[in-house]
């Protein structure tokens, strides 16, 4: 299989790779996946309070370069937007942007879930009610 | 000498043919290029001349009689032809067939198709260390039991079968002994005589010979044993597989068989040093867990697993420089890790971890220097972004979570 050169690119140099302090409240953090299925992301977002836009993400990942890829990504495209517009990327941009081939898509439903689970938990935090999240099929 | 890129070591999967193979082969091509069952010429007899030569190459490796060689186009015909042939020729016998969870898909799903033709099989589990047990061998074994198949080496985690025992076991309870052997012959000595083989299978292209050739040992003698044949034709191959003989790939096959038996012993010993080099300089990393027995293993095969990093991302860190294979199938449709690793004991997660080394002929002491180092970067530097490696060093117990399945 041959991966693009954006997905290697991630790969090999990730962005946000980290952790930010999840007892913070205007930090949200998503755990999504199993190790049993070969994929675990977590991934955070921290909210400045002041302009309510995302001023950090950062990601941990546990899976193949495809999931490693998705995640990096979604974090670069989490900071500066406002939760809102962050609840607007969808699977299928990443799959657009990383040229994820057919069977790889799961990872992009993956981050996808990630940013969600992120954001709701940062939500709840924050005395917002949690948000019925459709299912992707992964 | 300048350490030349990528280097290969997924030898389980595919050797490269050794020059003096191809050198062997090729005059059958072109000037020798008669079939072998032209009694009647020039051209006949001297490609029937070449396929006896090649049959005397092969039994002499596992000490059989060459009428007891039936060229194949590889193991996975070797397989079907023994199984189906044997279910079939003893029909009246009975039908149940004993093999094991850890063979070749060519082993297992050819099980199947018997299941489907109103056989029995029972599949036997495998202990942790990859052996099957055999006080449950036995103990499987009924009125109606006609073959136990049991593989020589595997090919996942080169873990060996107590062949012997095996067949003392069938032995004893009248059962024909099947083994396909495809990653042991060649690498390790296979006597059919000392380890009570009654039918084996094996192929060119694991032993450094050419791809689509490999045979099909049909014991003559106590007992003499008659497979069904599956193919219909001609008659060849004593009417058990019928098809013109490929005359370049049994040649092949012959002189991959002969430097073998020439070389196995040095060779073994040399791989088993490299082998070990590499296992204990990857072993020095924390967390990580060789597959499969230790003790009863092929030289040249190591299976590691690095807990808290998946085989597939590991492999993106350097499969441009190192060719291996991973125990993790995300790339298959059903997402599902090697069910040889899981009939281990292993966990899904040890499994998705997984690496298999297989060292050959032609692996240096460079090459596995480097793949040391490749391999421990990477490792190191997947865990640095694993949140799994992440708890566990923060004590966090992961089966505790509640994980989201999907």
């Amino acid at each position: 299989m041959s991966y693009s050169e954006k997905l290697i690119d991630h790969y090999q140099h990730p962005k946000n790779v980290g952790t930010l302090d999840k007892s913070k409240t205007n930090v949200g953090t998503g755990l999504v996946g199993a190790p049993e299925c070969g994929d675990v992301m977590r991934l955070q977002i921290e909210v400045d309070e002041a302009t309510g836009l995302i001023s950090d993400a950062k990601f941990k990942t546990f899976g193949c370069g495809s999931a490693i890829a998705s995640s990096s990504l979604a974090t670069e495209w989490l900071k500066g937007k406002t939760v809102d517009q962050a609840l607007a990327i969808d699977n299928m941009d990443i799959v657009e942007e990383l040229n994820l081939p057919p069977v790889k898509i799961h990872c992009s439903v993956l981050a996808e879930d990630a940013i969600k689970a992120a954001i709701n938990d940062y939500r709840v935090k924050n005395g917002m009610p949690e948000l019925e999240l459709e299912g992707k099929k992964h | 000498m300048e350490l030349k890129l990528p280097i290969y070591l997924d030898n389980n999967a595919t050797t490269p043919m050794d020059p003096r193979v191809l050198e062997a082969m090729l005059p059958y091509f072109t000037e020798k290029f008669g079939n072998a069952a032209s009694r009647s010429h020039a051209f006949g007899w001297a490609a029937e001349e070449a396929v006896d030569y090649a049959r005397e190459q092969v039994a002499k490796l596992i000490n059989a009689d060459p009428k007891e060689i039936i060229f194949t186009s590889g193991a996975t015909e070797g397989d079907n032809l023994a199984i189906k042939g044997v279910f079939e020729m003893y029909a009246s016998k009975g039908n149940h067939i004993i093999t094991c969870v850890t063979e070749h898909k060519a082993v297992l799903d050819t099980c199947k198709h018997i299941e489907k033709q109103g056989g029995e099989v029972t599949y036997l589990p495998v202990q942790e260390n990859g052996l099957v047990d055999l006080a449950e061998l036995e103990k499987a074994i009924t009125s109606k039991t006609i073959l136990i198949a049991i593989m020589y080496g595997n090919n996942e985690v080169g873990v060996i079968q107590p062949v012997r025992e095996i067949s003392a076991i069938a032995r004893k309870h009248g059962v024909l002994f099947f083994t396909d052997a495809t990653q042991a012959v060649g690498k390790i000595p296979v006597d059919v005589l000392a380890d009570g083989i009654d039918l084996m299978t094996f192929s060119g292209h694991k032993m450094y010979g050419p791809k689509g050739v490999g045979a099909l040992y049909v014991r003559r003698k106590n007992p003499r044993v008659k497979v069904t044949a599956q193919m219909d034709g001609g008659g060849h191959e004593r009417g058990m597989r019928s098809g013109t003989l490929n005359v370049p790939g049994i040649v092949g096959l012959g002189k991959a068989c002969e430097i073998c038996m020439n070389e196995m012993e040095e060779e073994g010993k040399r791989l088993s040093i490299l082998r070990d080099k590499l296992q204990n300089g990857l072993m020095a990393l924390e967390e990580a867990y060789v597959n499969g027995s230790i003790e009863h293993r092929l030289p040249h095969v190591a299976n590691i697993s690095f807990k808290y990093v998946e085989g597939e991302g590991l492999m993106m860190g350097f499969n441009k420089n190192i060719a291996l294979s991973s125990g993790s199938a995300c790339t298959s449709a059903s997402l599902e890790p090697s069910y040889v690793l899981k009939a281990l004991g292993l966990g899904d997660d040890l499994a998705h971890s997984s690496l298999r080394f297989g060292l050959g002929r032609f692996t240096t002491e460079e090459q596995i220097d480097y793949t040391i180092k490749a391999v421990s970067e990477t490792v190191i530097k997947l865990r640095e972004m694993s949140p799994l490696w992440e708890m566990f060093k923060e004590g966090i117990d992961l089966n505790a979570i509640e994980w989201a399945h999907h």
